[in-house]
């Protein structure tokens, strides 16, 4: 049998159909659905008298325009409210489970998939937002598609598919203290641009990735699509296997050791050869800082912002005038120079349990510089809110003077109401520092939870490295 | 879906790299329920100013020379970020039918084969020649011909351009995917019975709705 990568092997079990030089039919074993990016879809199904054809394999959640504030409180965003009401509807008559706002299971999607144990290794697993490649942490093939493939995805529980070229991306040796997955995958897109991964399955390995807990996989997943790549999976192992036992979705006793022998199938052949290697070693990596508009605009903290005339390509050039303009900085400036306003450590890129650890552990007995306009902490779930409560985090974060939210996508996306208003600066743990992403001429740096609550702690960034730090995710 | 098979028009050149689809759309236009409209605010923040969304004169899409537009002109990573397939609805909703570009994000670039828009891939620098020639004529046209892959001028220029033959034909044929999959229904079938007894799922949630049973 020729060599194959975990990619090819996930994609070989669940070909459908295929014709040859035709695309694939290939099967989807968890269709993940929001508000967002769905009622156009069931408004198609509707509209051609179609119908779910898997309601028992498809789960919807509200998280992009839910309030972080008081669920008791009527919404008062209306559009949002009309969204909430026809993905309930569209609920009901599919017979879809649906976590909605209320639900003590609620969260970003990204984040109650693996939570819950629906995201296990070896499945397909597609949603109407890019984010979706944060489940192959997993050992899944899972990625982000646009609403007529929900449709699709609805109606035949299949999608149509081209195969991918591969792409392994090795960090080798040891994470140092103070660097995260955050700083990894950053690191990892500063490398091979925003593009870098176009065309390709991104498939994670090397002592630095399995040192990883599933949380900083996730991490790592997460934001392979800014680096191009519309999936990134880590092979499931010992550390995979005991994250999922017990949760709500996971098979028990017998079956669930069954499914663990599956599971340990799930790697790719020593000899099998991938389209493209990059490599990176962990111990040349240092907490990083985008100072630009997408997310490949990024340097260490001990850097300094970028002159256009460092590039030699002229679109570059232009790219990182337009960026530095935009973002109100001068070439030259260092890093931890940079004064924040606001400070947000969530979305489903770091909002899980072990980074508000990290986080809180660093601002506990300290407090927000004066300087900071506001600092939320927003959990990527509701389980997660909990757990933390139960662990007193809540009031370490907010007796350091952050505020303590519920369950959203928040102010990643700024579709709810926080917002980060224009020409403010934000240290964020979010994945995208597009213009106007959270908000209208607003300025995003992306960080990881720790470099963000320091940042929080000093009104400006600040070498995590000098605080006291324990090796955190 | 409208089959396309070959496309005259103005061409409008956007003279930026790795244009993200949060530009497209903004995130406040997510909350639509239709697939309609979106033609209006396709590049909002970069279009209009605030407050009362005033039109913003520099940016090119305001230049009365490109009004009517239908090519659309642009950089590498076309399409990169958020999966939004509200970002092709504006393209298409704007007017555009062909966009021109050396690369795009994969997430957007099938997103516009759902819309009958033709994302055209050409080289580098024949992209930057048609950029110079843009620039010198104001009313440059481009004719695309889809059965032949090629992007022409009417000053005998001729590009020709790959493209996957099953991607080909979806637009020439204005397929619509889920009719051309419901045709394997008993392959679906098929899979579904072999691979049942490895999908069990527990299930022990706080959820609405949910029917089992098929």
């Amino acid at each position: 049998m020729p060599a194959k990568t975990l990619y090819e092997k996930i994609w070989d079990s669940h070909l459908v159909y295929q014709e040859p030089g035709k695309p694939a039919l290939i099967y989807i074993d968890r269709h993940l659905i929001h508000e967002g990016t769905s009622p156009q879809a069931f408004a198609g199904l509707r509209a051609e008298g179609r119908k779910v054809r898997r309601p028992d394999l498809t789960f919807a959640v509200m998280d992009h325009s839910v309030p972080t504030t008081s669920r008791l409180l009527p919404i008062v965003d209306t559009d949002a409210r009309l969204q909430f009401e026809a993905l309930e509807k569209n609920c009901k008559e599919s017979g879809v489970r649906l976590f909605d706002m209320n639900s003590k299971n609620q969260g970003i999607v990204h984040v109650i998939g693996p939570e819950l144990g629906i995201t296990q290794p070896g499945c397909t697993i597609v949603c109407g937002d890019s984010h979706t490649s944060t489940h192959g942490a997993f050992g899944t093939l899972a990625f982000g598609i646009g609403t007529s493939e929900v449709e699709h995805v609805l109606a035949t529980q299949c999608l149509v598919q081209s195969k991918s070229k591969t792409l392994h991306i090795l960090v080798h040796g040891k994470r140092p203290k103070g660097v995260t997955a955050k700083d990894i995958i950053l690191a990892i897109i500063g490398k091979i641009g925003i593009g870098g991964g176009t065309g390709h399955v991104a498939e994670y390995g090397g002592q630095a990735i399995r040192e990883l807990s599933m949380e900083g996989r996730m991490t790592v997943c997460n934001m392979t699509i800014e680096g191009g790549a519309r999936a990134g999976m880590v092979a499931p192992d010992e550390t995979t296997f005991a994250y999922l036992e017990g949760r709500p979705f996971v098979p028990r006793g017998k079956e669930f050791q069954a499914a663990v022998e599956r599971w340990k199938l799930l790697n790719s052949d020593s000899d099998a050869k991938f389209d493209m290697t990059v490599e990176l070693h962990a111990e040349q990596i240092a907490p990083q800082v985008t100072w630009g508009t997408n997310p490949g605009m990024v340097t260490s903290v001990t850097s300094r912002v970028p002159d256009p005339h460092d590039f030699k390509d002229l679109n570059d050039q232009k790219a990182t005038e337009s960026a530095l303009k935009y973002m109100g900085l001068k070439p030259g400036t260092p890093i931890v120079d940079i004064p924040v306003d606001r400070v947000f450590i969530g979305s489903c890129t770091n909002s899980r349990l072990d980074d508000l650890r990290a986080a809180a552990q660093l601002v506990a007995g300290k407090h927000v510089a004066k300087s900071i306009k506001q600092a939320l902490i927003v959990p990527g779930s509701r389980g997660i809110k909990a757990a933390a409560e139960k662990e007193g985090l809540d009031k370490i974060f907010t007796e350091a003077g952050f505020e303590w939210r519920d369950a959203g996508c928040s102010m990643c996306i700024g579709m709810n109401a926080d917002v980060l208003p224009p020409h403010e600066r934000s240290a964020s743990t979010s994945n995208r520092n597009f213009e106007g992403r959270q908000g209208r001429d607003s300025r995003t740096h992306l960080v990881s939870p720790v470099m963000a609550a320091a940042a929080a702690l000093a009104g400006h960034f600040v070498d995590v490295r000098s605080f006291d730090v324990a090796h955190v995710e | 879906m409208k089959p396309f098979i070959t496309h005259s028009g103005l061409v409008l050149p956007l003279d930026k790299v790795n244009v993200d689809t949060d530009q497209m759309v903004p995130k406040q236009f997510l909350k639509a329920l239709t697939r309609e409209g979106f033609g209006r605010i396709l590049f909002y923040d970069w279009r209009y100013k605030q407050p009362g969304e005033v039109p913003n004169a520099d940016f090119i899409l305001n230049k009365p020379e490109y009004k009517g537009a239908s090519v659309l002109l642009t950089r590498a990573n076309f399409g990169c970020g958020s999966s939004r397939e509200h970002a092709p609805w504006a393209i298409g909703d704007y007017g555009f039918r062909v966009i021109l570009a050396p690369s795009y994000a994969d997430i957007f670039y099938n997103n516009c084969f759902k819309n009958g828009i033709l994302p055209a891939e050409l080289t580098e620098a024949q992209i930057e020649e048609l950029f110079q020639r843009a620039e010198k004529d104001k009313g440059y046209t481009l004719n695309i011909d889809l059965p032949n892959q090629t992007v022409s001028d009417n000053k005998g220029l001729v590009f020709k351009f790959e493209i996957a033959p099953s991607r080909k034909e979806v637009l020439l044929k204005g397929l619509d995917d889920i009719g051309t999959t419901m045709q394997h229904v008993g392959a679906i079938d098929e899979y579904e019975n072999a691979h049942a007894e490895t999908a069990t799922m527990f299930d022990a949630v706080d959820v609405k709705y949910y029917t089992n049973g098929r």
